[in-house]
């Protein structure tokens, strides 16, 4: 039994809405992986819900005319992973969120309520960060679109405004195309865990794979909230693919990450699985790009 | 006589527990219950000077709120240990139900009852508790030193006990010319049991006592424990224990049964439940102790050891529960494991503010293991000889006897162990294949050991007592003392029944259920002791049953006892071998004889003075990803020589449990503490790395079966070896893959991180 | 104070229609074990770190103390209760359960089958790594797993037709 003050039940989109201008103080819950746990350890006890876990029309992927993939919010992490949508253009991901927990919870927690949280260990959102998603807000002023390096303030905090919710998350043609990634969860145990530390890395190769157009990276749990590793993504742009590039662009990293100490992991441990991570993830998303390595 | 003993027989509770029928304490508690919360200190040290319970009472639905200030002035012990009437032999009596002088943080300051839980855990946190805090001291050595934080007054420098093992002098030995001097200090962590029940109970008050349902390993201790926290004539308490998810030492103490019991005196003998969270179980019940054990050998350069020093030291926490019992058979290990002439040992046992020390799996070996057995690698590599070679060599030896225990090695148990380990692990191709690696993931093996105990005799009362009534149809029911808390010892009982009397098993029928209103004493679920004990009374209770059932097969056969045989369940005539009736037709004709009615029953006691060794190995193979800092297993085996197996499949299987805890405990499981606090940072599943099955390799058990003499069933202990190698065996395959040996446990990414560092494996 | 809301529900449980009223602050787990004495659900740690208390909810695996009760609305929920045959007969992946000897304590087993019922029904052939990890959302203390593993492997391997 929760602690729970009250429970509104969001019908739709629209009704969510209406339901968050009418009651400002209260919690949204999607899948309630988070929210009821805080709730049961004291945080939120008391709290009031708005419930939009019924709310089917924000589930499922698709293609938008554009060539933009839309992830509705309430897609759980299990339906992303075995979207054939996902598999094709942005595997990673499905990769990524299918490290979350374990399946229980990769059947009840979204990749809506993994982003809302702010929390820095996300496992989906390294990932989304790396290849430029943005955010869909829908309020009463209509729908909002966001980059998500935007819509993370700090931690445990995003920009959502009033009367506002996430309803998708969209990765634009130009992001995904021709696009290769691989994903990092480092952590203490194989499953049922949150990232020590998390690398996402994804290249665009040219036409004869041998010269790495684009490459991006970004990380969890190095910094307060997610971030990208920029210096190392310019240092690649436009160079041949090689071992030594990998090992400079691992050892760039670097420059734009700022790991903390606490009880879970010391600074310089996580700077260093960083560095090994960043260089691995780059061969693996070469290799899968179709580079020689 | 062996028809079921040796077969594996499918569980006697498989289809309750498969079928979700069994039904533990909270699916029998009555849901009128009231809901008991407790309030637990939220500073490691010093003194509660008031409770301002005003904001909690005015919720709805709190019924009372009772506060350390409430309590009977009772110190009492909890350790779930058999009573001894020498009072120097009791166990310390050093907290009550409620505590004024808090001693970690967690520990139970005030108790809410509430009508539902939303109300108990509101009042809780409405509760205003006003403290004069004291320094803390986490640390044993720390808590040693002159000036550290007092914990418990009548204990100067915090330390609960001390005790000491010479042999031979240790100090002259040493001076011999030419030894090697080798030396290290182990440290174990802060581990929690993890039985996925928590432990709770329910208690309300009928005829004028006070019958407490609860998950425990021990039903009659704790009933003697609730009397005697409660101030009440033991005969008072009831005690219920039905079936239970798991223990591993955890419930072989009084948790919260007298405390719950104690609640329903407080409200009229109103249902009360008392059910522990995650993170309370964690915490407020009881932990494996973390011990730092530093060891020192002097050898001859072909591995003979001269000479050996041995210290540890036990962190109790903040109360004696188990105390110094665990630290002291952890040191009690090394004259024995590895005899030597001159031994020099101490262990200490020092009060802490962290949570409570008390039995777990294993009780004092796996942390004297970790030790011993990474020494024992450390001397191998300092002389460079093989770890196989060194323990054939020093290992105690075949006709080995402990003058205290009278315990011998009767086999060459530990040879025809290690060698049948290291086929299936084809490990002395492995072990020369993995010598000089180079490459950032590399592969090793490694070996370790174990010494262990059955039973607690010749410290303490060994008893077992045994009932069986025999049904009109020839069936029986059986109940002993001892206590199924899953790992399945009803199953092995009843297959020594069946053979005891001699009837087939599927006419045996166990009483899983214990009360002690009417389950014939017995102490419990612990020290491996259930197998080897029951066997005793069950055999007696057994032969006592036969004999009446034979008189009475001759009343009604006019045949010589003598010439009487009970094969089955059929009543056989020696001479011919012809069935004369069935065990059901004598039983129905002798219940209901207007002549001579019976009904036939067996009850008898056994008290057991002896002891077994069991013993056993360890065998593991590693990758480690060394830039990654990461650790996989391979590959793990683990071989035991417990005697004759009861049931080969619930030994496997109870092999297979105890890997998997060592897994944890070499690689990832450690409680931690806020060194600014005393505030546990973890306690819950997802910050305590308990292994997954990912985490698991394949895991593989084997035995050797030399049957122990001095056991009716030649059996002696497995419950807790098997948790007692694996992590020296995993942190010596580490060592044979990298050449770095640690000295610590769990052997995390984080520990791999700084000492591949050290050893120049991974830059700065 | 505040008014307790309550919330009429109807659902599926084990293949029968049910409607109940519920406090709308129940998890799952509260309703399945108070109000129909589905005590297979088991509680280990109520925040979705154990299994204990996994159902199955239109056919996908669910630790139901994290999931509120309201939200079974519409839904099929079945809990291990509904595994029996009509005269108590376990079905295969429970007898394997006893079989393989996965079983010891047995608090961990209701929500393992369960997850391994959602395995069998894909009707996919997973390797080992795969199964362990489709069942690593499930904490046992017992067992390392292995007999599990087993049991699983073996119902998984019979109902695709084929050996071991």
């Amino acid at each position: 039994m929760y602690d729970m003050k009250a429970l509104y039940q969001a019908a739709s989109v629209e009704d969510a809405v209406s339901l968050r201008m009418a009651h400002p103080e209260a919690q949204i819950i999607a899948g309630g992986s988070d929210v009821l746990v805080q709730m049961r350890e004291g945080k939120r006890a008391g709290a009031e819900l708005i419930s939009i876990q019924t709310l089917d029309e924000m589930r499922g992927v698709s293609l938008e005319e554009d060539g933009t993939l839309r992830i509705g919010s309430l897609t759980s992490f299990s339906h992303i992973t075995r979207d054939p949508l996902i598999q094709q253009y942005i595997n990673v991901l499905g990769e990524a969120v299918d490290q979350v927990g374990g399946p229980q919870i990769r059947n009840i927690g979204t990749i809506g309520g993994n982003t809302c949280n702010g929390v820095t260990s996300a496992d989906s959102a390294s990932t989304l960060f790396a290849w430029d998603a943005i955010v869909e807000l829908t309020g009463p002023q209509g729908i909002r679109r966001q980059p998500i390096g935007e819509f993370y303030i700090q931690a445990g905090k995003v920009d959502i405004r009033e009367g506002e919710i996430q309803t998708a998350i969209l990765i634009p043609k130009e992001s995904y195309a021709n696009c290769f990634g691989h994903y990092i969860k480092y952590a203490m145990r194989s499953a049922m865990d949150i990232a020590t530390l998390g690398t996402s890395v994804n290249v665009r190769l040219s036409a004869d794979k041998k010269t790495v157009e684009r490459a991006r990276v970004a990380f969890g749990v190095a910094g307060p909230v997610p971030l990208r590793a920029v210096h190392a993504e310019e240092l690649a742009a436009g160079q041949p693919v090689s071992l030594e590039l990998a090992e400079k662009f691992a050892q760039a990293v670097k420059e734009d990450i700022h790991p903390r100490d606490s009880w879970r992991a010391a600074k310089d441990f996580r700077l260093h699985i960083a560095v090994e991570s960043a260089g691995r993830a780059f061969i693996e998303s070469v290799k899968l790009a179709g580079g020689d390595l | 006589m062996s028809k079921s003993v040796g077969k594996s027989a499918i569980r006697v509770d498989a289809y309750e527990k498969a079928s979700g029928r069994a039904k533990y304490m909270d699916d029998l508690c009555g849901r009128e219950a009231l809901i008991a919360k407790i309030c637990h200190s939220t500073i490691a040290h010093g003194y509660v000077k008031a409770v301002d319970t005003t904001a909690a009472e005015a919720i709805p639905g709190v019924v009372k709120i009772l506060t350390c200030f409430d309590v009977p002035d009772i110190p009492f012990a909890t350790a779930g240990h058999p009573w001894s009437t020498d009072p120097s032999h009791q166990d310390v009596a050093d907290r009550k139900l409620l505590n004024q002088h808090v001693r970690y943080y967690g520990d139970d300051v005030a108790v809410v009852l509430a009508e539902n839980e939303v109300a108990a855990a509101q009042a809780v946190r409405a509760l205003k508790v006003e403290y004069e805090e004291l320094p803390f001291v986490l640390d044993p050595q720390e808590a040693m030193k002159d000036g550290a934080p007092q914990l418990h007054e009548k204990y100067p420098n915090n330390i609960l006990a001390h005790s000491s093992v010479q042999r031979g002098d240790y100090e002259s030995a040493r001076q011999e010319p030419g030894l090697i001097k080798v030396e290290g200090w182990y440290d174990t962590p802060t581990v929690q049991h993890c039985h996925l029940e928590n432990h709770g109970c329910f208690a309300y008050e009928e005829a004028g006592r006070v019958v407490v349902v609860s998950s425990t390993q021990i039903p009659h201790i704790v009933r003697r424990i609730v009397g005697q926290a409660l101030g009440r004539p033991w005969g008072q308490i009831r005690l219920i224990k039905p079936y239970i998810g798991g223990g591993f030492g955890n419930k072989q103490d009084a948790l919260y049964e007298p405390l719950c019991a104690w609640c329903t005196t407080q409200v009229g003998g109103r249902l009360v439940k008392l059910e522990c969270t995650r993170e309370e179980t964690f915490v407020s019940n009881r932990v494996r102790h973390a011990v730092r054990t530093h060891l020192i050998s002097y050898v001859r350069p072909d591995g003979t050891i001269v000479a050996r020093k041995f210290e540890s030291f036990s962190n109790q926490g903040g109360y004696a529960s188990h105390g110094h019992s665990i630290n002291a058979k952890g040191m009690n290990t090394t004259p024995q494991l590895y005899p030597c002439a001159n031994v020099e040992c101490d262990s200490w046992t020092v009060y802490t503010n962290i949570p409570v020390g008390g039995a777990m799996r294993g009780y004092g070996i796996p942390q004297a293991m970790f030790a011993a057995e990474s020494h024992a690698d450390d001397i191998c590599r300092t002389l460079g000889i093989s770890p196989l070679e060194f323990r054939r060599k020093n290992l105690m030896p075949v006709g080995f006897t402990d003058g205290f225990t009278k315990n011998e090695l009767y086999h060459d148990t530990f040879n025809q162990c290690m060698d049948k380990g290291i086929a299936m692990m084809d490990y002395l191709r492995k072990y020369e294949d993995y010598k000089n690696q180079t490459g950032p993931v590399r592969r090793g093996v490694g070996l370790a050991v174990f010494w262990y105990n059955t039973a607690v005799w010749p410290i303490s009362v060994e008893t077992s007592s045994c009932r069986m009534v025999l049904n009109q149809d020839g069936s029986l029911q059986f109940q002993t003392g001892e206590t199924e808390i899953g790992q399945g010892c009803d199953t092995a009982y009843s297959q020594m029944v069946a053979d005891a009397v001699g009837v087939p098993l599927s006419d045996v029928h166990v009483v899983s259920t214990q009360d002690t209103d009417i389950t014939p004493f017995g102490t419990g679920a612990y020290a491996s002791r259930q197998t080897y004990i029951g066997g005793f009374s069950i055999i007696q209770t057994g032969q006592a049953l036969r004999e009446r059932i034979l008189n009475v097969a001759h009343e009604q056969t006019r045949m010589p006892v003598s010439n009487l045989d009970l094969v089955d369940g059929q009543i056989v005539r020696k001479s011919d071998g012809r069935v004369l009736k069935s065990l059901g037709e004598l039983a129905t004709e002798c219940l209901y004889s207007t002549e001579h009615s019976q009904h036939i029953t067996a009850e008898t006691t056994a008290q057991i003075k002896s002891n077994a060794y069991s013993f056993g190995c360890s065998v593991v193979e590693v990758e480690v990803d060394i830039p990654m800092c990461k650790v996989e297993l391979v590959k793990m085996v683990n071989v035991h020589d417990c005697g004759r197996l009861i049931n080969p499949a619930l030994a496997e299987a109870q092999v297979h449990g105890g890997m998997s805890m060592a897994i944890g405990y070499g690689l990832s499981e450690e409680l931690k503490f806020d060194p600014k606090t005393g505030k546990p940072l973890n306690n819950n599943f997802l910050d305590y790395k308990l292994s997954t099955m990912l985490d698991h390799p394949t895991l593989e058990a084997a035995f050797v079966e030399n049957p122990e003499p001095t056991s009716p069933f030649g059996t002696k202990s497995l419950g807790e070896p098997p948790a007692c190698s694996g992590a020296p065996a995993i942190r010596n395959a580490i060592l044979n893959a990298t050449g770095v040996a640690i000295d610590v446990c769990p052997i995390t990414p984080h520990v791999l991180y700084r000492k591949f560092r050290e050893a120049g494996l991974i830059e700065e | 104070m505040h008014e307790i809301q309550y919330q009429t529900v109807r659902f599926n449980l084990n293949g029968k229609d049910v409607e109940r009223v519920v406090d709308v602050r129940a998890s799952l787990t509260d309703m399945l074990r108070n109000d129909f004495r589905m005590t297979s659900v088991k509680k280990g740690c109520e925040v979705g770190e154990c299994g204990a208390c996994n159902v199955l909810i239109d056919g996908e695996a669910f630790n139901s103390c994290i999931y509120l009760a309201v939200w079974a609305n519409g839904k099929k929920i079945r809990t291990l209760e509904s595994l029996l045959g009509p005269n108590g007969e376990l079905s295969d992946i429970q007898q394997a359960f006893v079989d393989e000897a996965a079983i010891q304590c047995g608090f961990c087993t209701p929500g393992f089958i369960l997850t391994a019922v959602e395995i069998l029904e894909s009707g996919k052939e997973y390797s080992d790594a795969e199964l362990r990890k489709l069942l690593s959302g499930h904490l046992c203390r017992c067992t390392g797993y292995e007999n599990i593993l087993r049991a699983v492997k073996k119902t998984m391997y019979k109902r695709l037709g084929k050996d071991v």
